[in-house]
């Protein structure tokens, strides 16, 4: 059949050739995905619940209707900033596991704005500043402490992690506390909030800040000198520096890159999501908590690419909005930490390079396919040229 | 400071150094055959949890084993994912450590008491009356396993074709070494000494399990193997030091006049792990081979 196809048609299998081949990142994220599912549903099966209608609850409360993608993409928001703090220095070739500690800064900065009257919109503005600031403040110690001293940036983070945590509790208990209600932290006022964008939900302006800084990370990593320079460091530093990139200036940049972005989504957890609009340091921050290290398997899954990363975070924000419809589910209610174990087993699954290899029956198939393209291909290709 | 608070003070410290030492030289063990294990956090939290649970079926010997049991299986995994596979020993590591804290926060409120399980006092290991207090028996294992290690990478053949797998897998591999196999053996081995510290740290010291009861000892420990430069005795040593200020940490925060706020007494570990591990870089070598998968050609 091959030999009578037209060169229509082979120039299309060609095409579905190089697409499905280029799609191989994303199927391997998707595989990697499913595993995690499986690695949480088999938990559920053990602890005695049904994973199947916990699913389906998780599903209907992330997707299932207007409100709950609004839901959704307002969990999404804060993850792409820490997806992207990550992946910048995952591009510069270090691991930044820092964005928790700089969002705590970030968070306890914007809401610094409370002590203070503006007008609206300047207000919000004042807020960011403060935030990012106060991100990049926080992670350009490591980065120094990186340069100057050798300090793997592993330990640097996770120890200013630590320090943030009590720093911000220190600061939500003491110096920003509502002196009506000691378990929070003052308001921010109303001229400082990103507006609501669907009425009803918790879905506000934010989330464009969040993928107007994804997109200017893109254009900054693929389309500028310095960006160029921090992802060459990133691949080969040796090479790098041979070429004349000061890896030191590359080390700064994507960490005060991060720090910003990080900054930014600590102010927008508590300058966009109704209904508190602060910090709880009673609760030990149970709206701020983990979104630092979520956003770590957002950037994974994302495959560190910005536009991967929005992709993505509408998959775990839809995890952390659909959770929490799935821990009042009637007589199934499985317990939001779930959502956890699921995206620990999807690093887990993430990290093994050349996922779908592992699986001989996928692995076969996959090159009875390419081969069976290649077979359609080929001929007409000959054909083409004589 | 009298005398009495100076030998409460060390005999906390003795305590909080257990966990960070055991965990160290096992992540000794592992890094010095060429692997990684930056989820030392998550396999903590986890053998706590699971030690806790068994503690109470079986009694704290079967804890303190379980405890070692899940280490290890957790150890195998990140192995065979880093050996076999090749995977990215940073992104096995993060990926433990997240799903260790959504386990152990899911299991507690299985447990019926969100973020808080208290471990019976006859599912405890037994603490020995001496003249400083009541010590827990598992100190002397933190003291001896240094030398141990020691002894076994430095004077033995097996730890001989450890560091080979470590600084020139190649050249093992041609002497007929299975490098992967070398480090599989070694990071399960390492990951169950750090399973001992968790199942110690809920079974036999602070007696009950909590959502972030590693407190980040996972990486401390991490700090550790840095300023040992990979040398047991030196971790015995940084596991004394950052167990000190832990202990400082918890005894300050006993004092009857605050003199801090607690909140900076509890960054103090932090702040000091930063301090040291700054102060000790630039004399340390790690195996050439370190963090990297062996492919052979």
């Amino acid at each position: 059949m091959s030999e009578q196809a037209g060169p229509t048609q082979s120039r299309l299998l060609r095409g579905v050739h190089r697409t499905v081949t280029g799609l191989h990142p994303a199927l391997e994220s998707m595989l990697a995905a499913l595993i995690g599912l499986l690695v949480g549903a088999a938990l559920m099966y053990m602890w005695g619940f049904n994973p199947w209608r916990a699913y389906w609850a998780l599903l209907r409360g992330a997707y299932g209707g207007s409100y709950e993608w609004a839901s959704t993409l307002a969990r999404a928001t804060p993850l792409i900033l820490t997806a992207l703090t990550f992946s910048v220095c995952v591009r510069a070739g270090m691991f930044n596991i820092g964005a928790e500690g700089q969002m705590f800064m970030g968070a306890m900065a914007a809401i610094c704005v409370a002590l203070f009257k503006m007008p609206p919109g300047i207000h919000l503005i004042v807020g960011l500043l403060f935030a990012l600031i106060a991100g990049a403040a926080w992670s350009i110690v490591p980065a120094v402490l990186k340069i100057t001293r050798g300090v793997s940036e592993v330990i640097s983070t996770i120890m200013f992690n630590w320090i943030a945590r009590w720093l911000a509790l220190y600061i939500a208990i003491f110096i920003l506390v509502d002196p009506s209600r000691a378990e929070k932290t003052l308001t921010i006022p109303v001229s400082a909030r990103f507006p609501i964008l669907v009425r009803g939900t918790d879905f506000s302006y934010s989330f464009f800040l969040a993928v107007f800084a994804a997109l200017v990370l893109y254009f900054v990593l693929w389309h500028t000198t310095m960006g160029y320079e921090v992802r060459a460091a990133g691949l080969n530093p040796t090479a790098a520096r041979y070429g004349g990139i000061r890896n030191k200036r590359t080390m700064i940049v994507s960490f005060l890159l991060g720090g910003i972005t990080a900054g930014l989504a600590g102010a927008t957890v508590v300058m966009g999501m109704p209904p508190s609009y602060a910090a709880f340091g009673g609760g030990a921050f149970p709206e701020l908590t983990n979104i630092g290290f979520d956003g770590m398997a957002v950037a994974m899954v994302g495959r560190n690419h910005p536009i991967g990363i929005i992709v993505a975070s509408v998959l775990f924000g839809g995890l952390n909005a659909g959770g929490r419809v799935m821990q009042f589910y009637g007589s199934n209610p499985v317990p939001l930490e779930m959502v956890r174990i699921v995206m620990g087993a999807i690093v887990l699954a993430m990290s093994i390079p050349e996922l779908i290899r592992l699986f001989p029956a996928i692995k076969s198939q996959g090159e009875r396919l390419v081969a069976a393209l290649r077979r359609h291909g080929r001929p007409a290709s000959k054909e083409g040229s004589a | 400071m009298n005398w009495i608070d100076l030998v409460s003070l060390l005999r906390i410290a003795l305590h909080a150094m257990v966990p960070i030492t055991l965990t160290a030289v096992g992540e000794i063990v592992g890094e010095t055959a060429g692997l990684f294990n930056i989820g030392l956090e998550g396999i903590l939290l986890i053998s706590a949890f699971a030690g806790a649970l068994s503690a109470e079926a079986g009694g704290p010997v079967v804890g303190l084993l379980v405890g070692m049991g899940v280490g290890a299986v957790i150890g195998l995994v990140f192995a065979v994912i880093n050996t076999y596979w090749k995977g990215t020993q940073m992104i096995t590591g993060i990926g433990i450590n997240l799903f260790a804290m959504g386990l152990v926060a899911f299991g507690l409120i299985q447990l019926g008491a969100p973020g808080f399980h208290a471990v019976p006092r006859a599912a405890q290991v037994i603490k020995w009356k001496t003249a400083m207090g009541a010590m827990s028996p598992i100190i002397l294992i933190a003291l001896v396993m240094p030398f141990l290690i020691h002894w076994f990478i430095k004077r033995t053949r097996a730890g001989l074709i450890l560091k080979a797998a470590g600084e020139m897998p190649e050249a093992a591999d041609v002497a007929g070494i299975n490098v992967n196999r070398v480090r599989l053996l070694a990071a399960t081995f390492g990951a169950a000494l750090a399973g001992l510290g968790g199942a110690y740290m809920s079974v036999a010291w602070i007696g009950s399990v909590t959502k972030d009861l590693s407190a980040g000892r996972g990486f401390i420990a991490l700090a550790t193997v840095v300023f040992s430069g990979l040398n047991p005795l030196l971790a015995l040593l940084g596991g004394f030091i950052f167990g000190f200020f832990q202990g400082l940490a918890e005894w300050v925060k006993t004092l009857p006049s605050k003199p801090i706020p607690s909140q900076f007494v509890s960054m103090l570990p932090y702040i000091v792990t930063l301090l040291v591990v700054s102060g000790a870089i630039g004399r340390v070598r790690f195996p050439k081979a370190l963090g990297e998968p062996y492919k052979r050609e």
